[in-house]
């Protein structure tokens, strides 16, 4: 089972994706490795130049690199952005359907698609996708039934963090600090992790992050690396967050490789750092926010 | 230049020829099942009632749109595609349709059946509106709430294809088709079970003289008793950030475009959209008349903003807004 980092969702300002792509370039237990701006377009011309020297170093140091696109492409320059992606001869992620037209080549169906079944996935893989990685929403049943009509999909388990919920034309940070989308000032790189959001009653429940809501609990898997493969599951994917990253994936290849048990995988990874509580009530089927006693 | 088309809801037989009978020139409705997402109990049609309604409104020179707008669950595709077979056979002049899947069934079982893409299919561009068009061959796209009208109008200078936008009723603020809000609070969602803040998991709590309505026990906003408390959707809710509690999303109001018809017009929108098909008979009586009007308005040269009134106390909360139609809502 690959150990695969999503692409970042964060603002991060340049220097950070540099210090952070380092580390994991030298972390040998990454096996790939997305990369690109996926929630905001206006990022981009900010940190292109750092994911570019990235993208290097992680090819050089013997890591697949894929690149991502934007799940909501809103500007003429974000869909050129896309436009220009779907060019690309690589493997790249597609998050929204708007890239399916000009593809005529291989690409990994991101989470923020929404293809739900079996007859959504042979759509995609017409069209030259070779690996899933399943909406969030979707359960272990859900996905091994989709495995069941596809066993030559591969599919990656977004198996670590904050789960990205919604999208919007609306950017919720500029609107927590009294600002608009256009003369935002880029206030969403003050939250690395997202900016948590409690109710009324002082409970912590989501996380903002720019157009993007997200949980504010932290994903993480609670049933054994073979549930995982019994369901089709071929690969983990561990979304950035700005604890220990490369600890958290060193937990998910000894989990992969069956030497921790998914309490012990708890532990680990919090000690790592993790900017919420974990979850995992999408597994069973159950809210997303709820989670399982690990002991 | 050409009129509008106006669409309204039909949550059953009854409904359906209120809408007509009040000047509706297209109606949508779903089948008795939960391959739509309004799959509410006692809503919604037969297929013997969807073909007597079909041919009710055909010879009235109406149209009838059938919605199988949800994603089918995995290994249950036959119940949708059922649908799809049910809604062809009816007569119908078109099924409104999201699933990738459903799209590909129905190019190819019914090649001459009408589509229409869902707001549920999230198609918000130009790339993504010709991807349905050139491989589904779809008519019209539901256009998501998140555009500007002077965003449509670049959208419709790009496309062959039909625009249809809604102008009243629920406001959606997240790309819909895309929104797990509701699974994550409340285990079920529009993507999963076609339904959004579920009512199973919403309750009103008495507190210190207030009434709290929470959704899967999370408190999404608090009323003085005696005031008249909202249904508990999660993204109308308020929430604290940076130490300050408020509206975040989206205020509890809902979406009365009316105001921007003209513009909308301009831009080359083929048809608006009434929401609300658990709504009833009176409602969308008064809603298509308001609307009538004002396109007719329109149509002769006045003004449709004199008709905005008729509609207020239909709102959520009694408050209104144009939604995403105006930039300023970013």
């Amino acid at each position: 089972m690959q150990i695969t980092l999503g692409p970042l969702m964060f603002h991060w300002p340049p220097e950070q994706l540099a210090a952070f792509y380092e580390a994991i370039a030298a972390e040998p237990t990454i096996d790939r490795v997305y990369l690109g701006e996926v929630v905001c377009g206006k990022r981009s011309p900010l940190t292109e130049h750092a994911l570019a020297a990235a993208a290097e170093r992680l090819v050089d140091a013997g890591k697949a690199v894929v690149w991502s696109g934007l799940a909501l492409p809103a500007t003429v320059r974000d869909r050129k952005a896309v436009a220009a992606l779907t060019q690309a001869s690589d493997l790249i992620e597609i998050n929204d359907v708007s890239a399916m037209l000009g593809r005529d080549g291989p690409f990994v169906a991101g989470p923020l698609l929404n293809a739900y079944n079996e007859g959504a996935v042979k759509e995609l893989a017409r069209r030259g996708c070779v690996r899933l990685c399943p909406n969030v929403e979707l359960s272990l049943e859900a996905i091994s039934k989709i495995a069941g009509f596809h066993p030559a999909m591969e599919i990656e388990f977004f198996a670590f963090g904050r789960l990205p919920l919604a999208l919007s034309g609306r950017c919720y940070h500029a609107r927590s600090h009294g600002l608009h989308k256009d003369g935002c000032q880029f206030v969403c790189d003050q939250d690395p992790d997202g900016m948590t959001l409690r109710s009324l009653e002082g409970e912590a429940f989501l996380a903002v992050n720019g157009v993007q809501t997200l949980s504010h609990g932290v994903q993480l898997v609670d049933v054994p690396a073979r549930d995982l493969r019994a369901a089709g599951v071929t690969a983990l994917r561990l979304s950035p967050h700005s604890g220990d990253m490369t600890a958290v994936a060193r937990a998910f290849r000894a989990y992969a490789d069956n030497r921790l048990s998914p309490c012990e995988l708890a532990e680990d990874v919090r000690k790592a750092g993790a900017p919420g509580p974990f979850v995992n009530g999408y597994l069973r089927g159950e809210a997303g926010g709820e989670s399982s006693r690990f002991g | 230049m050409g009129s509008i088309e106006l669409v309204c809801p039909a949550g059953s037989p009854a409904m359906l020829k209120a809408a007509i009978e009040a000047g509706a020139d297209s109606v949508y409705c779903g089948l008795r099942n939960d391959t739509n997402a309004r799959n509410f109990p006692g809503l919604n049609f037969s297929p013997q009632e969807l073909a007597e309604a079909s041919a009710w409104a055909q010879a009235r020179g109406r149209k009838v749109l059938v919605a199988v707008n949800t994603f089918a669950r995995p290994g249950e595709s036959a119940r949708w595609r059922a649908s799809i077979d049910a809604a062809a056979s009816s007569g119908a002049h078109a099924v409104i349709v999201a699933d990738l899947g459903l799209l590909a069934y129905a190019r190819e079982r019914w090649p001459n059946l009408r589509l229409h893409l869902s707001v549920q299919a999230a198609a918000g561009s130009p790339e993504a509106i010709r991807f349905y068009a050139e491989t589904y061959n779809v008519r019209r796209v539901v256009l998501p709430r998140v555009l500007s009208v002077q965003e449509i109008a670049a959208l419709g200078r790009q496309i062959e294809t039909e625009t249809e936008a809604f102008v009243f009723g629920g406001l959606c603020v997240m790309a819909e088709g895309r929104c797990a809000l509701s699974s994550y609070a409340a285990k079920r969602s529009p993507n999963l079970c076609g339904v959004c803040s579920p009512p199973e998991a919403v309750a009103y709590t008495e507190e210190d003289e207030t009434l709290v309505s929470r959704l899967a026990g999370y408190a999404l906003d608090r009323y003085e008793l005696g005031e008249k408390a909202g249904y508990p959707t999660l993204c109308k809710g308020r929430f604290e950030a940076r130490g300050v509690l408020s509206y975040l999303f989206e205020d509890p109001v809902s979406l009365n475009a009316m105001g921007l018809l003209a513009g909308l017009r301009a831009a080359g929108v083929t048809a608006v959209k009434i929401e609300g098909r658990q709504r009833g008979k009176a409602y969308v009586t008064r809603v298509a008349g308001a609307f009538r009007q004002a396109i007719d308005a329109l149509d002769a040269g006045g003004d449709p903003q004199a008709y905005e009134h008729l509609l207020t106390d239909l709102a959520e909360g009694g408050r209104e807004t144009a939604g995403a139609y105006k930039k300023t809502w970013r």
